[in-house]
């Protein structure tokens, strides 16, 4: 085929983006829905191989390459674009849908880009494209958290850009393979991955951001920042064993956090984090189970998360509320959007029957093949938790618990069906993991369910689920946050910054105290010497004039003398 | 007494309870009957995976509660800053 013919899916998303502010009514709707669809349809129908090729300076750059892989990603991708687009119709902003098909698209091209600079360019197009769904919400935290994310991922991109302009510099090959960890150049490319899936130290600018978007604006920012991520270290850096610890951190930061949180939507932000830890820890096993588990962890884990953020966002839209406190009881009125984020919560938590049990358990599997103990006791401990934090928490509070006497409706139509389809794949992918296993970069030798497999799992979840309510005083929701590491740039480094200039101008204030007494010191010393009458200036009698002339030719006399 | 929703009734929740102890109950039971392939040393105790379940979730409540000793902070904690903007 010639290269002429072929479509670049996240081109067609983009220009559908930088379209549809043009489009009103039905042809808008009708661009929302086809955009993402058309782009799926010329994703299938590419070849694998490196289908764009061109000269740039020196370099020869890849636009386009397709593998399994990526065509993996940019498949789960466009699906949620267009699901999202769905959910988002009656979205009266007129900025956030092109925002999030730019971001959707951008995404894309990270995962079918074949060279770093093609790469970096997409990179920095998603951050701008998040950035703007951020600020379609248009409430004034919405506008400090956007900017706060904005800084972030501006930070993470410069880190970035280093690490690649080094690449290419010392190996002359902009091209994107597997590499190690081992020279300056890389390792500033692994960080500037890691920033993006939510990797300590800057973690917080997830539970930050996200949860300030709208309804729908939060479901498209759950998809595709993080799992890009996940798919450049899938291919950049498998196998590299710090990332086992670094997905373990997260893990357990997510659970601990959402443990605390009372805003529902920051709940699953925190939970998205933990999600990501499990498919960084299994890139770090690195080996074919583990890198097929968290590619397939990362599609199941999209679908299920937009659910349950999309019954979060029916909620939001229908109550304006979003803290768990002031929720419960939505179960009378709102049984769809009760059954679909419930549905949600159980394929989150590796329920058998749902997606998240066929995925998730391949990483945990990995961790058993590999013989690593520790990793695999943290792994199930966090299967249990992630029960605890998100499985159940987020229901309960939001659904259950106590009436709030709310009785809102279920949404309307479009939002209805999208979590619908959704809640559909979840338990599709659950019951027939099959397509799913087919897509997988590596030959699948898995077979998720098994007597033992599903015992030990029901176990596992069902006495964490009895932990919850055995211990349900101790989670009540009460009204605070929790402060995570961005209390360092919101509160610290303000007031490091004001004390700072507070210091600053009051040593200038004294300092140019004691030089305006300074001066007045010298210009006294001055005018006492030199006023007509000072000891420099004033006229000597000739009397001693002569006295001191006498007195040098005595002093010249006694020198002479000497001997 | 009527209720709203069969959810609301009281005895329907302690039905509910009594269900979940079984069905706990049966899951460990099954553990019995059915070779669990443990691949470690430790997943060889009887029920271990329904201990560790419960004993970590505890655990992690505990630590979240001891962190947020230290870190929780009234919701209207960063209100202060953003209002300046």
């Amino acid at each position: 085929m010639s290269s002429a013919f072929i479509f670049h899916p996240a081109l067609i998303l983009i220009a559908g983006a930088l379209l549809l502010p043009f489009l009103r009514g039905t042809a808008r709707n009708t661009a929302v829905l086809a955009a993402p669809t058309l782009a799926l349809i010329a994703l299938w129908l590419l070849p694998e191989g490196k289908l764009w090729q061109v000269q740039w300076l020196d370099y020869s750059l890849a636009p386009l390459a397709v593998d399994k892989l990526s065509r993996l990603f940019a498949t789960i991708f466009l699906l949620m674009a267009a699901i999202g687009g769905l959910f988002a119709l009656r979205q009266t902003s007129k900025l956030e849908v092109p925002a999030a098909f730019l971001y959707a698209g951008s995404a894309v091209g990270v995962t079918l880009a074949g060279d770093l600079v093609t790469l970096f360019l997409f990179w920095e197009f998603m951050a701008v494209g998040s950035t703007l769904v951020i600020w379609s919400t248009g409430t004034p935290t919405a506008w400090a958290a956007s900017r706060r994310y904005v800084a972030v991922h501006l930070a993470g991109g410069v880190i970035l850009f280093a690490g690649i302009a080094g690449q290419i510099a010392t190996t002359g090959d902009a091209s994107f393979h597997a590499m190690k960890a081992d020279s300056l150049a890389t390792w500033l490319i692994l960080i500037g991955f890691l920033i993006n899936t939510g990797a300590p130290p800057l973690s917080a600018w997830l539970p930050d951001a996200y949860p300030e978007a709208s309804w729908s604006g939060t479901v498209f920012l759950s998809a595709f920042t993080t799992k890009a991520a996940v798919y450049v270290l899938l291919r950049g850096f498998p196998g590299t064993e710090i990332l086992i610890w670094v997905g373990i951190f997260m893990i357990f930061y997510g659970i601990v956090y959402a443990l605390l949180e009372n805003d529902m939507r920051r709940i699953l932000a925190y939970s998205i984090v933990n999600q990501v830890g499990f498919m960084v820890t299994g890139i770090g096993i690195g080996t074919e189970m583990a890198l097929n588990g968290a590619a397939a962890h990362a599609f199941a884990h999209i679908i299920y998360k937009a659910l349950l953020l999309m019954s979060a966002g029916a909620v939001l839209a229908a109550t304006g509320r979003r803290k768990c406190s002031e929720l419960g009881g939505l179960f009378h009125s709102m049984p769809i959007t009760t059954i679909c984020g419930t549905i949600g919560a159980l394929a989150i938590s590796s329920f058998p029957l749902t997606s998240g049990f066929v995925s998730k358990s391949m990483v945990t599997q990995a961790a058993i093949d590999g013989h690593l103990q520790a990793v695999w006791l943290f792994l199930v401990a966090a299967s249990a938790g992630v029960f605890l934090h998100a499985g159940i928490k987020f229901p309960w509070f939001v659904f259950f618990q106590k009436d709030s006497g709310l009785r809102p409706a279920d949404p309307s139509a479009s939002l209805r069906w999208a979590m619908i389809f959704f809640a559909f794949l979840c338990i599709l992918l659950g019951i027939w993991p099959d397509p799913l296993y087919a897509m997988l970069p590596y030959d699948v030798n898995y077979v998720p369910y098994t007597a033992a497999h599903v015992i030990t799992q029901l176990q596992l979840l069902l006495f964490s689920g009895l932990a919850f309510f055995v211990m349900l005083d101790y989670l009540k929701r009460t009204p605070t946050i929790t402060l995570d590491v961005d209390w360092l740039w919101r509160v610290a480094g303000p007031e490091a910054a004001k004390s700072f200039r507070l210091a600053l101008t009051e040593t200038r204030a004294g300092l140019g105290e004691k030089l305006a007494s300074g001066k007045t010191h010298a210009s006294d010393w001055l005018t006492r010497h030199r006023r007509p009458e000072g000891l420099l200036m004033r006229s000597w009698p000739t009397g001693s004039m002569a006295l001191w002339v006498m007195i040098l030719l005595l002093a010249n006399l006694v020198l002479y003398y000497l001997p | 007494m009527k209720y709203e929703h069969w959810l609301d009734n009281p005895l329907n929740i302690r039905k509910l309870w009594r269900g979940f102890l079984v069905v706990l109950a049966l899951t460990v039971i099954a553990g019995a009957f059915v070779d669990l392939h443990p691949h470690f040393e430790i997943e060889k105790l009887f029920g271990f995976n329904a201990a560790y379940g419960f004993i970590t979730c505890l655990l992690m409540i505990v630590g979240a509660k001891a962190l947020g000793l230290f870190l929780k902070k009234p919701d209207t904690y960063y209100m202060k800053d953003e209002g300046d903007e």
